[in-house]
């Protein structure tokens, strides 16, 4: 950080920078894993050493096991990765949204709806 | 000599896929979003192109964090689409066009844009989306060369760099010597994000605002910081950068020959504009 490059922060926006990719380096090198179905199998077969392979640290385990996305990103998560763990978990980018804004899927596919009007 | 027709911003969103898949496009849901590209089609039916360079963002299908390009390339005779892990249907190989891709590197980098080069690049749903949107069915008129912009791990690139990096684009193929049309796609967007409790944001001045200015004013949009672009489009509204940089490519004037624009698609409102560059003539007498 320096006078520089100043912090902009917009509120419920996570900016996935150089410290949250340090961070969540083993989170979504798993998930960068799941573009191949042999791994997302073995995950389904067995989650908790397939996260131990990847060196998945607790608070990512935890995130996962959760099945939180807004643990995830706390963790480091970045949400093109996390979409394809998502894909395994049989989550859409709506049920995402809701589940992050604590709406229900229907309430949240009709504030996008409204978006357009 | 090479000519640049004209360009075409483009959503890209992954459900377009599935919908194409699924033959949805005449249901409720699909056809307005559908609709809106008959006249694009009739537009590219008249233009011809040969070629598309296309402006995208890679989702972690061939870039991972590991080592992740600002601005890529493709240099490949062919570009395979893959299992991005959700379920759309594997799309076959797109023919590439080395000899542009080539010069379009020298050029480039001559130009002090320096490239990562890629002799293999596998193309995600952000290429092959829209190339399924502009020719769908099974023929495959155009050669492709995919150029990539990191939209994934900031810090981004700037939309004044963006810009100028289509400007570098444009003068590329203006001086290219083999006689080829060229189509440049910016493919994404519009507002939309997908993650953090802001999730669902759209904003739709924005966008239309947005495309104004792509046809008539696109300098307006270099005035901002990448950050202020997410904070008024959103996190993945983002993309809007691909469509900057290919609007870059197209010179100082072009024709607008058509917008559609809808909300939503997926979590996204959706965006389609087609412009088309000013005859040659013209086009030397404004730069």
């Amino acid at each position: 950080m320096s006078a520089r490059f100043p912090v902009h922060e917009i509120p419920g926006t996570p900016i996935f920078d150089g410290a949250a990719a340090r961070k969540g380096y083993a989170l979504n090198r798993m998930c960068f894993s799941f573009n191949d179905k042999a791994n997302r199998d073995a995950f389904v077969a067995d989650e908790a050493a397939y996260c131990e392979r990847f060196g998945l640290t607790p608070e990512q385990r935890q995130a996962v096991e959760h099945r939180n996305v807004l643990e995830m990103i706390a963790a480091g998560g970045n949400v093109y990765y996390l979409a394809k763990l998502a894909g395994i978990l049989g989550l859409n980018v709506q049920d995402l949204g809701a589940q992050q804004t604590g709406m229900s899927v229907e309430d949240f596919k009709q504030k996008l709806v409204e978006a357009g009007q | 000599m090479a000519r640049i027709v004209g360009g075409i911003g483009v959503s890209h969103v992954p459900a377009i896929g599935g919908a194409i898949a699924r033959g949805l496009q005449q249901e409720p849901y699909w056809k307005p979003f559908f609709d809106g590209f008959e006249r694009a089609h009739r537009w590219l039916a008249e233009m011809q192109p040969d070629v598309v360079v296309a402006i995208y963002n890679d989702h972690g299908l061939n870039f991972f964090l590991d080592k992740l390009p600002t601005f890529a390339v493709g240099a490949a005779a062919e570009y395979f689409n893959a299992d991005e892990g959700w379920g759309l249907p594997v799309q076959r190989p797109y023919a590439g066009d080395p000899e542009l891709s080539w010069h379009l590197i020298e050029s480039l980098v001559a130009d002090e844009f320096d490239v990562t080069m890629c002799q293999e690049m596998v193309v995600d749903h952000g290429l092959v989306n829209p190339m399924q949107l502009l020719w769908p069915g099974k023929t495959r008129p155009v050669r492709v060369v995919p150029v990539t912009i990191n939209t994934v791990q900031h810090p981004l690139p700037s939309p004044a760099r963006c810009f100028k990096l289509g400007q570098a684009i444009g003068r590329a193929i203006e001086e290219y010597e083999e006689d080829v049309r060229v189509l440049v796609l910016g493919t994404g967007g519009l507002s939309h994000q997908l993650d953090g409790t802001r999730a669902g944001f759209i904003n739709k001045p924005f966008d239309l605002m947005s495309m104004d200015k792509l046809a008539t004013d696109p300098k307006a949009l270099t005035k901002i910081t990448s950050l202020e672009l997410i904070e008024m489009a959103g996190s993945q509204g983002v993309e809007l950068l691909n469509w900057i940089a290919m609007r870059g490519a197209l010179g100082a004037r072009v024709t607008e020959v058509h917008r559609s624009y809808h909300i939503p698609i997926s979590n996204t409102a959706a965006g389609l504009l087609v412009l088309e560059t000013a005859p040659a003539v013209l086009h030397a007498n404004a730069a």
